[in-house]
This record gives structure tokens, sequence and C-alpha cells, in this order.
């Protein structure tokens, strides 16, 4: 992937594919420790042993259509690639914990790109599910919780274009307050 | 600087719009589907998406539905689109970028003319 606000949106995806009704986002870029890390976790299906042995080993694919490797491998790939790590936990029924972290100064990491774009697909697609995203650079951190903007919304819904907007202005204000997401 | 009690002044705006919407007729409803798995979004699916949604508010076409779905099924053709009207006539246009997006809501979602050069049909063209 070109960014990883695009490995974070299609990770995000299985979680809305394990029915999960909350899905936590967590950046966090510290030029500081020199990484970038991403944690997404979800309270979906989540998979049993013998299912997440199989999702992290790389490259396996029953399929012959695709050009590029699975979600979770291709990851998994690109946070080994630039001297990361990556980890995968799961519970059935329970959820799913995903984390990879970068080296911030490896050559080849994917900036993070359009992160708010990310955050703004996911709720625009499933308007239901409660997203709680996290931010946290060396200079501060921001939060944005849905339950807390359809408090303010009421029986508006979230994916209103209007609405989608806004919150796309809304967390990029934020990231720039933060000097987040330009790395 | 925004803050979330901004959102109460578009809900007030918004509220008659959205009545509006509830009343509407099914079956004047477009339907826009983007595919957005894994090589959908590695191909540049997610600013197609955006920037579908972004044309549907700035011309207020109340009447597209903008969906999104998993793997449409064929790769070297991401990002793939499928445009389906009222009458259930449905255009697969690939290869999808953002300045495709613009000529398609005004030629196709507005003026109600699909734009065969970005279609499936004419892809290997
Ligand atoms: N958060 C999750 N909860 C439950 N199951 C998951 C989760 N993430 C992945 N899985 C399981 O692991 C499989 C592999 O995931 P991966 O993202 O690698 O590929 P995919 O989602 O099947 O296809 P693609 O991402 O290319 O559209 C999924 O099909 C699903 O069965
Ligand atoms: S996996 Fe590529 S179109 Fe479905
Ligand atoms: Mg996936």
């Amino acid at each position: 992937m070109k960014e990883l606000s695009l490995n974070i949106l299609d990770i995000a995806n299985n979680s809305v594919k394990a029915k999960a009704s909350k899905i936590e986002i967590c950046v966090t870029e510290s030029k500081k420790d020199d990484f970038v890390s991403v944690d997404i976790a979800d309270n979906g299906c989540g998979m049993d042993e013998q299912m997440l042995l199989r999702v992290i080993d790389p490259f396996v694919t029953t399929r012959t259509t695709r050009k590029v490797g699975l979600g979770i491998p291709l990851l998994r790939q690109q946070a080994i690639d630039t001297d990361g790590h990556f980890d995968i936990s799961s519970k059935p029924s329970k959820g799913t914990k995903v984390h990879a972290d970068f080296r911030l100064t490896h050559l080849d990491r994917p900036p993070i790109g359009d992160i708010a774009s990310t955050v703004v697909s996911l709720i625009f697609a499933s308007p239901d599910i409660r997203y709680i995203y996290k931010h946290k650079t060396d200079s501060g951190s921001f939060m944005l919780d849905t339950d807390q903007v359809k408090e303010q919304l009421g029986d508006i819904p979230l994916n209103e274009p209007e609405v989608i907007t806004w919150l796309t202005e809304y967390i990029n204000e934020n990231l720039q307050c933060i000097e987040g997401g330009k790395i | 600087m925004k803050s979330l009690e901004e959102l109460r002044a578009i809900k007030a705006k918004m509220q008659n719009s959205v009545q509006l919407r509830g009343v509407e007729d099914a079956d004047s409803v477009i339907r826009v589907v983007v595919g957005m798995a894994t090589c959908g979004i590695a191909a540049g699916a997610r600013p197609v998406l955006n920037k579908f949604i972004e044309e549907v508010q700035n011309r207020g076409l109340k009447n597209v539905l903008v969906t999104q779905t998993g793997c449409i099924g064929v790769c070297r053709l991401e990002p793939i689109v499928e445009v389906i009207m009222p009458t259930g006539e449905k255009t697969t246009y690939v290869k999808m970028n953002p300045d495709k997006v613009a000529k398609i809501v005004h030629e196709h979602l507005v003026n109600n003319r699909a734009v065969e050069e970005y279609t499936i049909g004419n892809a290997d063209k």
C-alpha cells in the first residue's frame, strides 16, 4: 500500500466484516523514539487459534486473481520490511487486535497519508459502528469518538455527506494542531 | 478551531432535507457501489469513494446513494465502480480515478448518459 492510512482502512474493513459494533484505531507517531505504530481493535466475531495461524502465514492464498497479498500479510510484511513489528491476537466471539509498528526513519516506510479520509470512509460506510480514533504525536493527542458525534447529531445520520465533509475538516484541523499525519 | 458543538448547527439546517429524503420515492434512487477490497484500496478506491461523496454533496444529489462493497472480481481493472439506475440497469466502470468520477457524476448521474469510454466493455481498447 502507498499509505499506512490505506492499510488501516483495509484492516478496519476486516473488523466491519467481522460484525464489530466498536472499532478502535490508534495511531502513534514518535520522532523522539523513531517509530510509527498502528493499533486496530474490534469486538467482532474473532478467530480461533487455527484460523489465526492461517491468516498470518504470508501470502498463502487460495485465490489466483490477486496482484497483492491479503490485507493482513501485506501489513505484516510492510512492518517487518521497515524494522518494525507485527502482532495479531484474537478470541472467538470477543474480538481481534492488530498491531503494527514501523521505523519512522526507514527509507521504505510508507507515509501515513490521508488518515482523515480513511476514518470518514469507514464512518460513511458503516455509520452504526462506534469508531474511536486516537492519534498521538510528540506534541499532543487527539481523539474522535463517534458516540460523541451522534450525541450532537441526534437523529441525523452520520453518513450524510454534509456531516462527512465536516468531520474530514474537523479531523484535519485537529491533526494539524498536534502536527500529526504529516510524516 | 472546530468543536463538536458545531454539529448542532448542521443538524438544525439538515432536519428538513433529511425528512424530504425519507419520503422520497425509493424508485428514483441511483446506487453507486465502490469496490473496497484490499486490491481495490491498493489501486486507489478510497479517493474515488471520497470524490463521489464530495460531488454528491456539492451538487445536492439527494437521489444518489453511495455505498461500498468488497471484492467485485477483476483485480487488474480496479478501482471498480458500479452505477445502478432506478430501472435496474447496471454500468460497470473500471480503472477509476477522481477525474473520471467528476465526469461520471455530471454525465451519468445528472444527465443520465453512461460514459462509455470508462466502462468495462472498453477496458482493453
Ligand atoms: N478483525 C477480524 N475479525 C475476525 N476475522 C478476521 C479479522 N481480520 C481478518 N479476519 C479473518 O482473516 C481473513 C484474512 O484477512 P485478510 O484481510 O488478510 O484478507 P481478506 O479480508 O479475506 O481479503 P481482502 O482483505 O483482500 O479483501 C479474513 O477473511 C477473515 O476470515
Ligand atoms: S480480489 Fe481483486 S477484485 Fe476482488
Ligand atoms: Mg481484509
